[in-house]
């Protein structure tokens, strides 16, 4: 039994759905950032499957940007959060977060 | 063979760790359970020969992004219940649906050879000069320095952004005032 992209990119789609769905069905904000992580991870290991099978060096490298890309995301959408509980300061949900104004 | 039984382990660590994050009812536990699927990942990284990444996948991601996680949580505290009662009521059962038809399509495409590539467009994973982190070293810096740049630059904007957010003004600004007539407005 060989070791195949395929076995990757199935565990890859798996890991992205759990992600989304969990993004839509969980209504804590904080929750929703760690789905939003699984869903990159996931995408990840996509890209090093690819980089693999097709022995090409770039896949790893573009995983690089995708880890700079979500530390950014993380570092600003963690810091939206503690700003809006220092204004609300009442729980972090999506839904009291509706209003587009502080 | 090793190989194979490596995969499927870490392949059912991470799937389950990753379901335990969606249906935590603590963020805490959720955060932990992250962690476990980022490591998990990062021997799966391992496996498929990109040993960099699975040190930075452990460096960065369980060890800054998921502490970070963590330094909110606990600075925001962990007692809010969720509520469950949702405002659309059919969102939930239509979430569901749309994730399983959306890994239909994607088990679909997995299972058929349509991603094409130019092979070796940016040299081969391993070319003979040197290990995995010369190589990623490499590309990185000559393929990619253009774009390698402006993630400095995405990285020095983020950090700003965050500090300017998260920032607490000890002085009366035109800030504070707005938030007390805000509150005043929203009172009745």
């Amino acid at each position: 039994m060989k070791l195949t992209d395929t076995y990757f990119l199935t565990f890859a789609a798996l890991l992205f759905t759990i992600g989304a769905v969990g993004l839509l069905v969980r209504r804590n904000v904080l929750v929703m950032f760690m789905c939003v992580e699984l869903m990159l991870n996931a995408v990840n290991v996509t890209f090093v499957a690819f980089s693999k099978t097709l022995n090409d060096i770039s896949g790893q490298a573009i995983v690089f940007f995708v880890l700079v890309v979500a530390a950014a995301e993380v570092a600003v959408g963690l810091a939206i959060i503690v700003a809006i509980f220092r204004r609300r300061r009442s729980g972090v949900t999506a839904d009291d977060i509706d209003l587009l104004k502080g | 063979m090793s190989e194979v039984v490596i995969f499927f382990l870490m392949a059912a660590l991470a799937l389950g760790a990753a379901l335990g994050v969606v249906l935590a009812k603590n963020p805490v536990h959720s955060a932990l359970l992250l962690v476990t699927v980022l490591v998990a990942i990062a021997v799966l990284f391992v496996v498929q020969d990109a040993q960099l990444l699975a040190a930075v996948q452990v460096i960065v991601y369980a060890g800054a992004i998921v502490v970070l996680f963590l330094f909110v949580i606990m600075l925001l505290g962990v007692d809010e219940q969720e509520s469950l009662s949702d405002p659309v009521r059919i969102q939930r059962p239509a979430a569901i649906l749309l994730g399983v038809i959306a890994l239909a399509e994607v088990l679909f495409l997995t299972g058929h050879h349509w991603a094409t590539g130019a092979e070796k467009a940016r040299g081969a994973l391993d070319d003979g000069s040197g290990g995995n982190v010369e190589r990623v070293a490499r590309s990185l810096f000559t393929e990619f320095l253009w774009p390698f740049e402006v993630t400095a630059v995405l990285l020095v904007a983020a950090v700003i952004g965050s500090v300017v957010l998260a920032r607490r003004s000890n002085r009366p600004t035109t800030d504070d005032v707005d938030e007390s007539s805000g509150e005043k407005v929203s009172a009745p």
